[in-house]
């Protein structure tokens, strides 16, 4: 893949930025920043109540953007797109909204070790209001959901499994086919996180039969504050709405209102406009790469950092270390270092690393690890990139004597 | 600003005081969960309220195991008054440099650890004196 580091103005503004953080957030293309900064400039106005040209104009914009969003993830009908601030905004729509109606007493959600603390936490809470129960599927010591004991987790009170399509700490991608139809076999729904997914691989939700997807803007080379929640539309229908405002509602009286269409009924108040315009030109900016050429530039990125740093004494990898079930994540350690310090130390060569826990600390805990380094990659990244992150490790160990 | 001087890097290899004190008067353990660094600290004190021995386990980056070593080795025959006086400008001062925004917390943790730590023990010798 040509060098697209051209396309993203952070790289002329920090020419020496090596920036290896793309699971936390990616960065902004030209035409992103541009078509939100046109909406801005040229047309900034509210949508779906103006009764002048600009919030026409303005809705249309917000509108065709769903559209966009519709097809990125081949969904049947733009009615099944709510826009709302992110993957986690969207967890706990669902956790709050569907579940506050659908989950019972005794009732089971299913999730896996390798979740962030979004996709565990609201469930959570559902779950100690309901009196629920949450199970984990377990990993093996490669990272790699076990994924024959989920037959034995799955039960007649298994209401829904929710699980992340790429872990975000060690880059597992999941078979959530597998997930989904033996999920199906009960009667459970499944909900698919793909905040490190949606971008890097091809999403379709009706291929492996998702009730419900999520993901973020920010993470695909769109703007923060915007995600989607896909669900089926039959689910959506019998779902009441869960935040209540303006423009979700038909009618309101002075005891009782009325629900606005699909999607509509999930949108309560003024969305991100700009935010989703921007999605969509993300998504369109993705598209003309192609996710093919994605998803084969990061596989061949981890396979280049992977050989590199196995070469490190001291280094230990941590995940599949496959690039046919892992994507452009790779979790390490150096022995003696602190992850901290070597993102610090890291930092001063100017390369962009995460440290810590990385919002997974029942992961660590299985691991039995308190923290790791992590670099994580995109299409702006270089084979040049991944040897000045050796080299910044090489100089991690010197300072440290290690 | 370079954090990674080799008196912080020798403090992290060779930390100071890293042991537990049996019968300790007291004992606080913090943690600092973004990082996953944690401490425990030890101190005995004598009757005119001065630390007689103090001590510290954990486990940490660099900044914060030296910060504790460099704590615990100030705070010896200090008054735990004194002590509670202390701030971020105290560890700036020992570790030689000062700590930005993303690392401060790393630095603190000890101190904040022990002031508690005296703070919760400070009442009980209070009514046993009176």
């Amino acid at each position: 893949m040509q060098n697209l580091k051209k396309d993203f103005p952070i790289f002329k503004n920090n020419p020496n930025l090596v920036y290896l953080d793309s699971a936390a957030t990616s960065l902004k293309p030209k035409s992103v920043i541009s078509a939100m900064d046109e909406y801005y400039k040229n047309y900034s106005s509210n949508v779906h109540r103006g009764l002048y040209k600009l919030s026409e104009k303005a809705t249309e914009a917000y509108e065709n953007a769903r559209e966009i969003v519709q097809k990125f993830i081949n969904a049947k009908s733009s009615r099944e797109i709510i826009f709302t601030s992110g993957t986690t905004h969207s967890i706990n729509l669902v956790a709050q909204g569907w579940g506050e109606q659908n989950l019972r007493k005794g009732d089971e959600i299913i999730l896996t070790i390798l979740e962030h603390h979004s996709n565990i936490v609201p469930w959570q809470m559902i779950a100690r209001r309901h009196g629920c129960k949450i199970k984990f599927l377990d990993i093996d010591e490669n990272g790699v959901l076990k994924i024959d004991q989920l037959s034995k987790l799955l039960t007649k009170r298994t209401k829904i499994v929710s699980v992340s399509h790429i872990g975000n700490a060690l880059g597992t991608i999941n078979p959530i086919k597998t997930i989904i139809q033996r999920a199906h076999k009960v009667g459970a729904k499944v909900f698919i996180d793909a905040a490190q997914s949606a971008g890097h691989l091809p999403i379709d939700v009706q291929k492996p039969d998702c009730d419900f997807l999520a993901f973020s803007g920010h993470k695909m080379c769109g703007p923060t504050g915007i995600g989607v929640l896909y669900a089926k539309e039959k689910i959506l229908r019998q779902t009441e709405p869960f935040f209540g405002g303006g423009d979700m509602i038909r009618e309101v009286k002075k005891t009782h209102s009325t629900w606005n269409d699909l999607p509509w009924k999930f949108e309560a108040g003024t969305p991100p406009i700009a935010e989703a315009i921007g999605l969509g030109a993300s998504i369109n900016y993705l598209q003309k790469i192609g996710f093919k050429n994605i998803r084969k530039h990061s596989a061949h990125l981890l396979g280049f950092a992977i050989k590199k740093l196995q070469k490190i004494p001291g280094v230990k990898l941590f995940g599949p270390l496959n690039p046919k079930i892992q994507s452009g994540i790779l979790s390490f350690t150096v022995d003696g270092v602190h992850p901290h310090d070597i993102a610090a130390i890291l930092d001063q060569n100017n390369i962009a690393i995460r440290a810590g826990h990385h919002c997974c600390m029942p992961l660590m805990e299985r691991l039995k690890i308190p923290a790791t380094a992590r670099a994580s990659f995109y299409i702006y990244n270089t084979e040049k990139d991944v040897e000045k992150l050796a080299q910044g490790i090489l100089k991690v160990k010197k300072i440290f004597k290690v | 600003m370079d954090i990674y001087r080799s008196l912080i890097i020798d403090l992290y290899k060779n930390p100071l005081n890293k042991r537990k004190i049996a019968g300790a008067d007291i004992s606080a353990s913090g943690a600092n969960v973004t990082c996953g660094d944690r401490v425990r600290i030890y101190a005995k004190c004598q009757k005119n309220g001065k630390i007689k021995d103090i001590s510290f386990e954990g486990l940490g980056c660099a900044i914060s195991i030296a910060s504790a070593s460099l704590l615990t080795e100030n705070a010896k025959g200090k008054s735990l008054k004194q002590i509670l006086k202390w701030n971020k400008e105290n560890i700036f001062d020992w570790l030689g440099t000062e700590l930005g925004h993303a690392r401060i917390k790393c630095g603190l943790l000890a101190l904040e650890t022990l002031q508690q730590g005296i703070k919760k023990a400070t009442p009980r010798k209070n009514s046993t004196a009176s």
